[in-house]
């Protein structure tokens, strides 16, 4: 009797060296280390799966132009404001500490060149999409899942419609569009400001900052702060669609799905960041 | 009663008396006047199977519901209804087993013909499943503009049919924000047969709601089917409201449909599952 009530119940008691007993703090930590490894793998998967069907629906009627014009305000106009005031701060800064640097060996005159390679390379591009990413990738991530949570999105499929092309096209590719351009206001407003440091506060001549910056930018930094603006845009306003879009569990599950978003969103575009600059350079 | 097989497999058993072959009550008769009543089914579930990881939510349903009737799926929480409704208009793909929608099977359908089979459906969801940002009138307007492209004129002429249709007036520029709860499921029933759909699917429709509202969502989907002749598919546990709608109940257990057949043949069904929800409402009623 003790010997049946003891099978395959008492196997699993957590004496430890048996093949059932609980798993050690390290063990865990594999296990929980390879769970999320797994899951991020999933979300990628996922991510460039959504992708490829928003291209493939992107270029099959019907083509809903008056969406794309609405998320291309929302993305890019609403933006205009925070991305110009970002680009002029940033700009500021980094010219006031760049020029108090080159002060030590007399290189101001390159703060210029400086700030303007650094803008157009790296920091547009970057900052141009973390503002999206805080402005319009939440709004999409936080508005889809809404949708999703409270059927809206299933009444569309029930209707017949496609989603995905309905809700999703529209924004991806306000994303892929309205970065890149966000992304010049930003250069151009950083800039601007740095002049204003340079040449304004800090009396470096306007002739020496223009001349400078325009010996040391070429076309190809501006073409690769786009290329890198597009890519950004395009990640960011996929992410943030296909955690919206696949959202579950009520006004929480909305907000987690609304933090995942962001969090992944600023990490893809500093890793992203390091691998189109170097493919670029390579 | 149970099939003779005693899965809910089959149509229906002789004893079950299927609408318009058995003894007269209210909903046969009801089904016999209904406009489009061919008895011929218009929805044709056959060996559903499907599985949810290790969790298997459906387990070999066999259902068919006549055109032009209401099938009220019965079953409690968890049971499988939503999961199996969710079949019939294709927004899922069963493991094994065929879903037939007027003589057409929509498990090896692509995207394409599934959305072409889909305008023949009209869904009205638990919660109406509204557009939160759009009003009353660009809700019920948008299938409307969406597949028949009609002109604003028009559209609004035959949104105020529809609301009429469901009793609502002078609600067009309000937004669902603005409704209540049962004012949101007419609106929802509205929106769903704006195209003059052959299957209105029902979610939940009386779930939340109070007596008198679920007394006129009620009279709202009877009003459906006697004017537009449509075939309706409930899901509910919303005993009352079952027997007062349904043609043909089905009771779907542990993802079984483990009795089916005209509402009063179900009262004294032996299998004790069905006894025991039946009896929260008769044993107090």
């Amino acid at each position: 009797m003790s010997t049946e009530a003891a099978g395959p119940a008492g196997a699993s008691s957590g004496r430890p060296g048996t093949p059932d007993a609980a798993p050690g703090p390290i063990r865990q930590a594999i296990e929980g280390l390879g769970e999320q490894l797994i899951q991020s793998i999933a979300t990628l998967g996922g991510i460039s799966l959504l992708g490829v069907r928003v291209l493939r629906e992107a270029v099959r009627p019907p083509f809903r132009v008056s969406h794309l014009f609405s998320q291309l305000d929302f993305v890019g106009v609403g933006s205009i404001f925070i991305v110009l005031l970002t680009g002029l701060f940033t700009g500021m800064v980094f010219a006031q500490q760049t020029q108090s640097a080159f002060a030590l060996f007399d290189a101001e005159s390159l703060v210029g060149p400086t700030v303007g390679l650094t803008l157009t390379r790296e920091l547009g591009p970057v900052f141009t999409a973390l503002m999206v990413t805080m402005r319009a990738g939440s709004a999409m991530c936080t508005e889809l899942g809404t949708m999703r949570v409270t059927e809206q999105v299933d009444a569309l499929e029930t209707m017949a419609v496609n989603p995905v092309q309905y809700l999703l096209v529209p924004r991806v590719l306000a994303g892929l569009l309205m970065v890149p351009v966000l992304n010049m206001l930003f250069v151009t407003a950083g800039m601007t400001g740095a002049f204003l440091i340079a040449v304004g506060v800090n009396g470096l001549s306007a002739g020496t900052f223009l001349a400078r910056t325009r010996e040391w930018l070429v076309p190809m930094d501006l073409a690769e702060g786009l290329i890198k603006a597009a890519i950004f845009g395009l990640v960011v306003a996929l992410i943030g669609c296909f955690k919206g879009y696949n959202a579950t569990g009520g006004a929480k599950g909305v907000g987690k799905a609304t933090t995942e978003a962001m969090v992944s969103s600023a990490l893809a575009i500093f890793v992203l960041d390091y691998i189109v600059g170097a493919l670029i350079h390579a | 009663m149970p099939d003779a097989d005693g899965n809910g497999r089959g149509g229906f058993s002789p004893d079950e008396a299927p609408p318009g072959s058995g003894a007269p009550n209210a909903q046969q008769a009801r089904l016999r006047e209904a406009p489009s009543g061919s008895g011929r089914p218009m929805i044709s579930v056959q060996g559903l199977h499907k599985r949810f990881g290790t969790h298997e939510v459906l387990r070999g349903i066999d259902l068919d519901i006549p055109e032009g009737s209401t099938c009220v799926i019965l079953g409690g929480s968890g049971s499988g209804k939503t999961v199996l409704m969710k079949h019939m208009i294709g927004l899922l793909k069963p493991d094994r087993g065929r879903v037939i929608v007027d003589g057409e099977d929509l498990v090896p359908m692509g995207a394409d013909a599934l959305e072409r089979v889909r305008r023949k459906f009209g869904m009205v969801f638990q919660a109406a499943a509204l557009f939160d940002s759009m009003t009353v009138y660009e809700n019920v307007a948008f299938p409307l503009k969406e597949h028949r492209k009609t002109g604003e004129e028009e559209a609004r002429e035959i949104v105020r049919q529809k609301l009429a249709l469901v009793g609502l007036k002078g609600v067009e520029d309000k937004y669902p924000a603005d409704l209540s709860g049962g004012m949101r499921k007419r609106v929802g029933l509205a929106r769903a047969i704006v195209l003059d759909p052959k299957i209105v699917l029902y979610d939940e429709p009386t779930t939340g709601l109070d007596p008198i509202t679920t007394d006129s969502v009620d009279e709202m989907i009877l009003d459906a089917q006697r004017e537009l002749g449509v075939t309706s598919v409930v899901i509910s546990h919303d005993i009352a409201s079952a027997f007062k709608v349904a043609d043909t109940l089905a009771f779907l257990f542990e993802g079984q449909i483990i009795a089916k057949g005209p509402p009063h043949s179900l009262r004294d069904h032996p299998h004790p599952a069905l006894r025991q929800f039946l009896g929260t409402w008769f044993g107090r009623n």
